[in-house]
């Protein structure tokens, strides 16, 4: 019973593995005899931690020099899967990387990619994955019918990530296959933004803002107050869609899933598109002047109030702490 | 310069959606729009075309009963012509049957550059950019959230976790673009007007040169085993505020002793 060989797109920084893939493999050794691990750069550096969370083999596909890994890693997998020697199922997470992978491997293998999946069940020899729909009020579960891998993008922070207390996974190598034009892009310069606090998806406390801050510049309150607990500041679709802050603030569907301790909603109404990525949170606090919101719904404090008379009295409450 | 934006026609957003229980697929009997996320590819294509000084924006698109409400949208908002695909066989299309026919349609119009959306905002797979990318053995840049092009090369600012990387992507290309990067047009009176006389070739699977077999229900190689409601989150307690609130909430942070 169960699935042969899994492999997971493995992704890292500075030798690091990331928390996604950790989160794979959590969930992955529980379903499969074997779990591998595919990269790119250096593999050796990554094999004891990918070992002690459960990975057999860590196999890298060597260096990406300043190219994209989409291309490359699609290439290596589907070639594996051509000569009989890759995995019966490929799991993602869906990163902004993970998600150039699956596309190009669903091409290569001609073989949908299940997407949106929160959890993964084993069916006989198959894995379905499971997919919230309409706000997380519906989960819809599909099994790949074809005859070639199943590729599954998993959304992150959908399995906790633990250790196995595994060995040192073993270190082998894929070879990348003649990629036509598709692997043009390079990368010429890396820019990060400053950010003091932590990260969206990791924080302990999450406050994010809505449509109902009203201007651009109001959003400065959810910094302000997102720096006085050390949460991260977030955002509802609607203000990403009006260039108030980028993309990566995004809570919600097309956004990122997040599980704080604490989520407080600020002006958000809670459209199913946001409560998709934030009805996971342990606790939600939500601030918004129509009683009748949906976010109240699944609101374990909600405050029928403007944001404008609230969060500034709740900072100066904070700073006179 | 010819910049293809694919574009998609869903239901309002602002209508719950519904499954239909015989097909399981998303239900698509009302009206349908412009999906808000394509048009920030709309805007994108008209400013590099109006940056080039030369050529067009073009649209393509895949929707049930030859339906156009949402592409004349695009059109008004100064796109030159549409390809739209329409086909019954093309019910039940998974992702990778949308992409297979998106990049035929898109070969048509022989394209400098590919613009899409990063995901629909229905559907929301995120996986039909690379597909046609793939399919067309083009490059691509995924969550583009600024494109220059200078002597067939495009500089695309690309989205990250922490920031952005600055990408060089020879074109032909595509290249998906984040939500919010630009403000897309309004479409004036006259552009509304002239909407109405652009052209939109609406073509069947046998005039793509696609097997129906290969795509919509035939093609697909993924089955729903099951549809069930999740568990609900109960509400909490509501309050009114009357002055104190804040102090509701640090109260409640206390408890939970996260500050």
């Amino acid at each position: 019973m169960g699935i042969a060989k899994i492999w997971i797109y493995g992704e890292s920084t500075d030798g690091s593995v990331a928390t996604t893939t950790l989160e794979l493999l959590a969930k992955a050794r529980q379903l499969a005899d074997t779990v591998d691990v595919v990269v790119h750069g250096d593999a050796s550096v990554l094999a004891a931690e990918l070992g002690d969370h459960g990975a057999a083999s860590v196999l890298s596909i060597g260096d990406l020099g300043d190219g994209l890994p989409g291309p490359r890693i699609a290439s290596a997998i589907a070639g594996a899967v051509a000569a009989g020697s890759g995995p019966s199922v490929v799991l993602c997470g869906t990163t902004y990387d993970g998600r150039d992978v699956a596309g190009r491997l669903s091409v290569k293998l001609d073989a949908p990619v299940i997407t949106n999946v929160v959890d993964l069940i084993l069916d006989g020899e198959r894995l379905l994955g499971v997919e919230p729909v309409f706000g997380g009020t519906t989960d819809v579960t599909t099994g790949f019918t074809g005859d070639t891998a199943a590729i599954f993008l998993v959304r992150p922070k959908s399995f906790a990530a633990e250790s196995a207390g595994g060995a040192a996974a073993t270190v082998g190598s894929l070879e990348v296959g003649d990629l036509g034009n598709t692997a043009g892009s390079v990368v010429r310069d890396r820019f990060v933004e400053e950010s003091s606090g932590p990260k969206l998806d990791e924080a302990a406390i999450v406050v994010s803002g809505g449509r109902g801050l009203g201007d651009a510049d109001k959003y400065e309150m959810i910094e302000t107050l997102a720096a006085l607990v050390k949460g991260a500041p977030g955002a509802s679709r609607a203000v990403v869609d009006a260039g108030w802050v980028p993309y990566s603030y995004q809570v919600g569907q097309t956004g990122k899933v997040v599980k704080p301790t604490v989520y407080l909603a600020c002006g958000i109404s809670g459209a199913t598109q946001h409560l998709v990525g934030m009805k996971g949170s342990q606790n939600i606090i939500a601030i918004n002047k129509d009683e009748e919101a949906p976010i109240f719904g699944i609101a374990d404090l909600g405050i029928v109030g403007d944001v404008h008379k609230v969060l500034p009295r709740l900072i100066e409450a904070l700073q006179n702490r | 310069m010819i910049v293809v934006v694919c574009v998609k026609q869903i239901p309002d957003p602002a209508d719950p959606g519904a499954l239909d229980p015989e097909t399981r697929t998303l239900r698509r009997d009302a009206k349908l729009i412009l999906d808000e996320s394509d048009s920030y590819g709309v805007e994108m294509g008209l400013q590099l075309v109006d940056a080039a000084g030369e050529g067009e924006v073009r649209l393509v698109s895949m929707v049930p009963r030859g339906e156009v409400s949402g592409l004349r949208t695009a059109l008004a908002m100064g796109a030159e012509s549409a390809v739209l695909v329409s086909d019954e066989a093309l019910a039940g299309s998974d992702a990778l049957s949308t992409a297979k026919v998106l990049a035929r349609a898109i070969q048509r119009c022989e394209p400098d550059l590919v613009l899409t959306a990063t995901e629909s905002s229905d559907g929301y797979t995120g996986t039909v950019p690379v597909q046609i990318a793939e399919l067309l053995d083009l490059p691509s840049v995924t969550f583009g959230k600024e494109i220059v092009v200078t002597d067939g090369v495009a500089t695309v600012k690309r989205q990250t976790e922490d920031g952005y990387d600055e990408i060089e992507c020879p074109l032909p290309a595509v290249v998906s673009v984040t939500a919010g990067v630009v403000e897309p047009r309004y479409p004036s009176f006259k552009g509304i007007m002239a909407a109405k006389n652009k052209t939109v070739d609406v073509l069947d699977l046998a005039e793509l040169g696609i097997d129906p077999g290969t795509v919509g229900w035939a093609g697909a190689r993924q089955e729903i085993t099951d549809i069930a409601e999740a568990p609900a989150r109960d509400a909490g307690e509501i309050i009114v505020d009357e002055g104190d609130a804040h102090e509701r909430i640090l109260a409640f942070l206390d408890d939970l002793k996260v500050l």
